[in-house]
This record gives structure tokens, C-alpha cells and sequence, in this order.
């Protein structure tokens, strides 16, 4: 060989190695290991064969520090929340669909429409890649119905037992309509009290997914993005004064929040508020008052009486408002409490929780 | 949930309310449900407002939680700290105070400490983690005590050496008659605790009548249960009878349940005296665990403080349980003594009726509760 032909199978070698080195990692890897979480070739390959190959989008694909998008003038809508549910996959859903759902619809209950998420992502060293892999492309589907995008995210590892395989946090920008305010302080007595659909769902069916209550019943989760039925909502009862998904704690705790932010009462009608028999079921098992059971898909809304029929026509109309009810009113009496007429004729007031019954369910 | 249905009919109610507004007339009367099953029933459908306002119902002391002594939360503490010891409890004693601290302080310090729903769940975690000392947190009456004598003998037949029960067990009939000889007492009648009767039956009551010429009705715990118990008490004092009667025939037989009752028997042996919170100490009126059972005994594996420690000065639980007082007349109720920092037990177990009468019964007299358009 003459040394032109080494210097050339030489240069053909390193420009081989060079496109090599160029070209994005592999992941190989079945389960989270420290290095992935080290900023090296394994994070690029985590997060090239995971999280960009789900969300890819211009914005997100350009990798920069911070995601950069237009906005018109007007006012924005701004939300975080962490997810930690266990079990991290339940019937009707996972910790992926709950953590593009919860932050969208934050944002859709003060009216925004949601636009952007960003979300991060905390792993326990020893997670299983593909149980990631679903739990993102379930984040991917969300984030597809509720018509928003994933523009930035943050990964992080975390050595065995620091964490419980998996925490998720979002956070959302939506972009609030000009002339659209939904405040506590515009609530009249009179207004009514209506809810989109069968309450506790969600909590009920995770709470029987974790399988220690030796209890099986065909509930699921309703987890679902809000903003198409609060949109629906709103253009035809556009003088809706307040909404509210009532995740953890459930109704009653959204409207004993409520009732302490507006000063007024709220009365509720036991026998209209709609909970499946299962659920029902379940929670007299348990002890449980499905009113303190967590929703993911569901919405609070407090409408004048006036436009009472147009809201629960046009909730209804909608795929996930079918059952929507009246299930109360706004009163004078007693301010700061939410009281109820019980299904039996009696009447209580509905307080709020102490402590926590039922171990973490969102 | 047909079945349920059926007894939170509002039609049916009526009719029931309608016998009793005319059985009532003008006479004051004073009944006490002894089950704390019951206080939560009355308040969680709000039937105090549904009554005539001269019947008053008074929160007796059957509510497991409510009566157990905070000596012997201290005395849970102690085992579940000790190292290896998982302890295992029903999630309502988890926030009940001792002297030092809840058994849920003592999980965020290091104590594993775990809820379950049964005892038969405790022992499976002794299976499942045969390195570890698992112990049980046994309370209740004799509702509950059949479940815990049926794990003691699981255990004994699985050959399972790491699981212990701490019996805190107690009966139901000692406190009734503490409560009957109080020279305070101003009852005209009970409604029977219907749980702990589908064990014991309806013939351990017969000293009600006999004894202190008061009338007793089992009593189911659907509102219209209650309703009916109500109509039942106030028709035998119309027509001047005084007996032991069952309103709760679907579930309690006469001469209750003889399986549970024998198993019972084989497991427990009473003590010679236990503490009641409140009421004092009252002689043969608790569980402990036979002799032949000590390998399963929490008291005989254990060294166990046994520190007695005086209720809180300003906590009136005792008048409560006796129905001396309402929990709304206790000094602390609301202030000093919430649900979130709860001083008395009664304030603590969602049967208390202290706990009871602040989630549900406040605002609830008559007539301040507006009426939804729905």
C-alpha cells in the first residue's frame, strides 16, 4: 500500500468514525440507569428515542435552552402541578394522561385556552424504559386531544429508593380570551351549582387498582383534557361565573373553597348529584362520601338560573358532559358553608376533609 | 345498590315520621343509640332535623375508637417503634392522641406503621415478610373481636410465629350498665347496637327492661332503620310495654351468632378490669387473649409500658360518651378540640360524636339548612 492509499482509507476511516459520532445515541438501554440521567450520550439517547420521538414539534425539536413561542397581546394563563399517582397505570388511564389532563385543565378552568406544556420528569434508577415509553406516548395522545404542545422538558435520575419510580411534573400556558373573567366574587344567590358528570370515578378506580381491598368492582378513571366542554360551555352560557375540576378532595371540597372565597352558601341536593352504583357501592364499603372522592374529568360549574338550560343543553351535547346535572344553588345562608339536603330528606353540612382517608390518588 | 335503596326511600320516611310526630305528642323524650354506627347514620342523613322537636337523641358510647384510653395508644407507640416491629392498625386509630404523640407521628419519625382493613391482612403481611415482627392493633367490640379470634387461629394452624395481636378488645354490655347506673341518667329508651348484636344476640340486653325498666330496640343502620327503631321505642312506651324488640331482624337472630360467638370463646378470655376513656375503669368488660394464645400476644411478647395516663383536663369525652352532655356543651368542642387537632377520642373516629356532630350536624337545626332547586 502506498502511503496515498494509507492516508486515504485513513481519511475515509475518521470521516466514518466522524459521521458516526454525529449521528444522534442509540438507546439500548431496558431500564433507567444513573447514566441517563448524567447529561451524556445516554440522556441524548433517552431523550431522543423517548420524549422527542413522542412530542417532536418545531418548537420542541429546536432543543434550545427555552422553549421560544409567539404570543398576541391579551393575558396568559400560567399552571404547575406534580403528578405521583400509584399505580402509575389504572383503568381509563396513567400518570402520563393525568399529567397532560390536571395542568390543562387548570388552565381551562379560569377560562384560558390551553396552548403549551412543559413537563419533567423525575425517575427512580431501575424504571423499566418501555413502562416510560408508554407512560410518554399516553402524554403524546393527551396532549394531541386537548390540541396543546409539549415545548420543553426536564429529565432527572435519581438513585434507587429516592423516589417511587416516577414523578411528573407540568406546567401550562394558555391564552385567556379578551373580555372572558370567571371569579368567585361575581357569584349571585340563585346561581346554580351543576357538575358535567358521575363523580368519585377517578378516585374509586384507582384506589380498587391498587388491589389490597380485595374489592373489584368496573369503575374508570374519567381522566380527560376539559377545555372542548368548558369552550362549549362558555359560548352558551357565557355569563358562567366560576368553574372548578374537582381533582383531590373532590366536590366538596372545590365548593367549600368556594363558598369561603364568595361569602356565600352553597346547597346541594343529594338525590340530583349524579354517582355511578358501582362508585356509590364502593364508598358505602368503605366509608367513603363519594362527594370527597377525586375527579380527573369532571368540572364544577356555577351558571346565573337564567342560562341553567343552556349550559346543561350544550353540556350535554358534548362527549364528556352526557350527564351533566343541576345539583344545587347558590344561597345567603349560612355564608362560608356548604350545606345539603340528604337523598333520605334529612340535612347535613359538607365540610372539609380532615386529614386524608384515602392514601395519594393524583 | 338496590339494597340500600330501599332503606333511604324519602316516601317511606315520611310515613314512619308521620307515626312518629303522632306517637311523639307533646312528651319530651330522650334516647340514647348506643352504636356509633348509628350517631354517624342520624348525622350523615341529617334525620335530627327530620324529628319532632321533642325527641332528642343522645350519642352513646359504642364507638370503638372513642373509648379507648390514651395509655394504650402509648402503649401501641411503644411496640410499633420497636425495631422490626411492623405494626399494622385500622386507619382510624392512626390519629387518636396518646400521651405522646399519634401513631401517625410516630410513622413520620420512623415507625412503620401500616392501615389495613382486616386483621386477616395483617397476617398476610406477616407471610409476606416473614423477617419482620408484624403486630395488630386489635380494637372494637364484639363486632370486630370475631375477626380477630379467626386470625389468632389462622396463625396458630399456618404455623405464622412473627405476628402478634395487641387486644384492645371490649364488650358491649358493661358500659350500658355503667351508663344505666349513673345517677345522672335522663334516658327514656335505647336503640340497640346492631353490629355487635349479630354476634351477641338480643338476649344479653333483657336486664335493660328487667333491671332498670328502660325499653331497647336493635337497631339497623339505614336512616329508615333508625326511623323505625325510633317509632318502635316510642309505640311501647304509648302502650306502657317494656321489652328488648329487634328492628334489625334482617341481620340479628335472638340467640346471635353461635359460630362467632364459640370462636370468641375459644380465642378470649376477659380481663379482670380495662380502661374506658372517659368512663373509667370497668371490671370484666375486655378481651385479652387466652393463655395457650400467648405466642400470639402482643402483652406477653412485648414489654409493654402500661403507663396510665389522666384524660386532659378541659376534655369532657366521658360526659359525652354517657350522654351527660352534647358534644356542642363540651368547653373544648370546636376551639381547643377539632377534627384536625383533635383532644377527646370523640373528636377523632368518624363514628364519634363529637367528630360526628362537627363534619355533618352543625347548621343542621331545624330549619337553617335551605332547601336546593337541585
Amino acid at each position: 500500500m502506498t502511503s496515498a492509499d494509507r492516508a486515504f482509507a485513513e481519511a475515509a476511516v475518521q470521516a466514518r468514525i466522524e459521521a458516526f459520532r454525529r449521528r444522534r445515541p442509540k438507546l439500548n438501554d431496558a431500564h433507567i440507569t444513573t447514566a441517563h440521567g448524567a447529561g451524556g450520550k445516554a440522556s441524548a439517547a433517552l431523550f431522543d428515542s423517548v420524549f422527542l420521538q413522542a412530542f417532536t414539534n418545531p418548537v420542541l425539536d429546536l432543543m434550545a435552552d427555552s422553549a421560544v413561542v409567539p404570543v398576541a397581546a391579551g393575558r396568559l394563563a400560567v399552571t404547575t402541578d406534580s403528578y405521583v399517582v400509584t399505580p402509575r397505570r389504572f383503568p381509563g388511564g396513567s400518570i402520563g394522561d393525568l399529567a397532560v389532563n390536571g395542568t390543562v385543565n387548570d388552565l381551562a378552568m379560569v377560562g384560558a385556552l390551553p396552548q403549551w406544556l412543559t413537563a419533567a420528569f423525575v425517575l427512580e434508577e431501575g424504571l423499566p424504559v418501555d413502562e416510560l415509553r408508554g407512560y410518554v406516548t399516553d402524554m403524546a395522545a393527551a396532549a394531541s386531544a386537548a390540541g396543546v404542545t409539549i415545548v420543553a422538558g426536564d429529565t432527572k435520575v435519581v438513585p434507587r429508593g429516592a423516589a417511587d419510580g416516577l414523578y411528573i411534573t407540568t406546567a401550562g400556558v394558555g391564552l385567556i380570551p379578551d373580555g372572558r373573567r370567571l371569579s368567585p366574587s361575581s357569584l349571585q344567590p340563585g346561581d346554580r351549582v351543576v357538575v358535567s358528570g358521575p363523580i368519585g370515578d377517578h378516585g374509586i378506580a384507582v384506589l380498587l387498582a391498587r388491589g389490597d381491598l380485595a374489592l373489584e368492582a368496573d369503575v374508570r378513571s374519567d381522566t380527560a383534557a376539559l377545555n372542548g366542554l368548558v369552550e362549549a360551555l362558555l359560548s352558551a352560557a357565557p355569563a358562567t361565573r366560576w368553574l372548578r375540576d374537582p381533582t383531590r378532595g373532590g366536590v366538596a371540597s372545590a365548593l367549600n373553597e368556594l363558598a369561603v372565597a364568595a361569602a356565600v352558601g352553597v346547597a346541594l341536593d343529594e338525590a340530583s348529584i349524579p354517582v355511578r352504583q358501582e362508585v356509590t357501592a364502593a364508598c358505602e364499603l368503605l366509608g367513603i362520601d363519594p362527594l370527597y372522592v377525586a375527579n380527573e374529568g369532571r368540572l364544577v360549574a356555577v351558571v346565573p338560573d337564567a342560562e341553567l338550560d343552556a349550559a346543561l343543553t350544550a353540556m350535554r351535547l358534548h362527549p364528556l358532559g352526557t350527564a351533566s346535572a343541576a345539583i344545587g344553588e347558590i344561597v345567603v345562608e349560612p355564608p362560608g358553608m356548604v350545606t345539603l339536603v340528604t337523598g333520605f330528606g334529612g340535612a347535613r353540612i359538607v365540610d372539609l376533609l380532615v386529614g386524608d382517608p384515602l392514601p395519594r390518588i393524583c | 345498590m338496590k339494597f340500600v335503596d330501599e332503606f333511604r326511600d324519602p316516601v317511606a320516611a315520611r310515613r314512619v315520621l308521620e307515626e312518629i310526630t303522632a306517637l311523639a305528642g307533646d312528651t319530651p323524650r330522650s334516647f340514647m343509640e348506643i352504636c356509633g354506627g348509628h350517631t354517624h347514620t342520624i348525622y350523615r342523613h341529617g334525620i335530627e332535623r327530620l324529628l319532632p322537636e321533642t325527641i332528642d337523641l343522645v350519642h352513646g358510647p359504642g364507638c370503638p375508637v372513642c373509648v379507648i384510653p390514651m395509655g394504650r395508644v402509648d402503649d401501641a407507640i411503644a411496640v410499633a417503634r420497636r425495631p422490626g416491629v411492623l405494626f399494622t392498625t385500622f386507619g382510624d386509630m392512626m390519629r387518636v392522641p396518646g400521651g405522646t404523640g399519634t401513631l401517625l407521628e410516630a410513622k413520620a419519625l420512623g415507625a412503620d406503621v401500616r392501615m389495613v382493613y382486616s386483621p386477616l391482612d395483617a397476617l398476610r403481611l406477616a407471610e409476606m415478610n416473614p423477617e419482620r415482627d408484624v403486630v395488630f392493633f386489635a380494637v372494637g367490640f364484639e363486632t370486630t373481636a370475631p375477626s380477630t379470634a379467626l386470625t389468632v387461629l389462622r396463625a396458630r394452624q399456618l404455623e405464622v410465629t412473627n405476628f402478634a395481636v395487641f387486644s384492645n378488645h371490649v364488650t358491649i354490655v358493661p358500659p350500658l350498665r355503667a351508663i344505666l347506673e349513673s345517677p345522672d341518667l335522663r334516658l327514656d329508651g335505647f336503640l340497640g347496637p346492631g353490629h355487635v348484636s349479630t354476634v351477641v344476640g338480643n338476649r344479653p340486653y333483657r336486664f335493660v327492661p328487667e333491671r332498670y325498666g328502660k325499653p331497647l330496640v336493635t337497631a339497623g343502620f339505614e336512616p329508615l332503620d333508625i326511623l323505625q327503631s325510633i317509632a318502635m321505642l316510642l309505640r311501647q312506651l304509648d302502650e306502657g310495654r317494656c321489652e328488648v324488640e329487634n328492628q334489625y331482624t334482617r341481620c340479628v337472630r335472638d340467640e346471635g351468632n353461635p359460630r362467632a360467638l364459640a370462636v370468641l370463646q375459644e380465642v378470649f378470655e376477659l380481663r379482670p378490669h380495662f380502661e374506658w376513656r372517659g368512663l373509667g375503669f370497668i371490671s370484666q368488660s375486655a378481651l385479652k387473649l387466652r393463655a395457650e394464645f400467648a405466642a400470639w400476644d402482643a402483652e406477653e411478647r412485648y414489654e409493654i409500658p402500661g403507663v396510665r395516663v389522666a384524660d386532659p383536663k378541659a376534655c369532657q369525652c366521658g360526659e359525652v360518651l354517657k350522654g351527660v352532655i352534647k358534644p356542642w356543651e363540651c368547653k373544648v368542642f370546636g376551639t381547643g378540640c377539632t377534627p384536625e387537632t383533635p383532644i377527646g377520642t370523640c373528636m377523632v373516629s368518624s363514628e364519634g360524636a363529637c367528630a360526628a356532630y362537627y363534619n355533618f350536624g352543625r347548621f343542621a337545626g331545624r330549619g337553617r339548612i335551605p332547601v336546593a332547586s337541585g
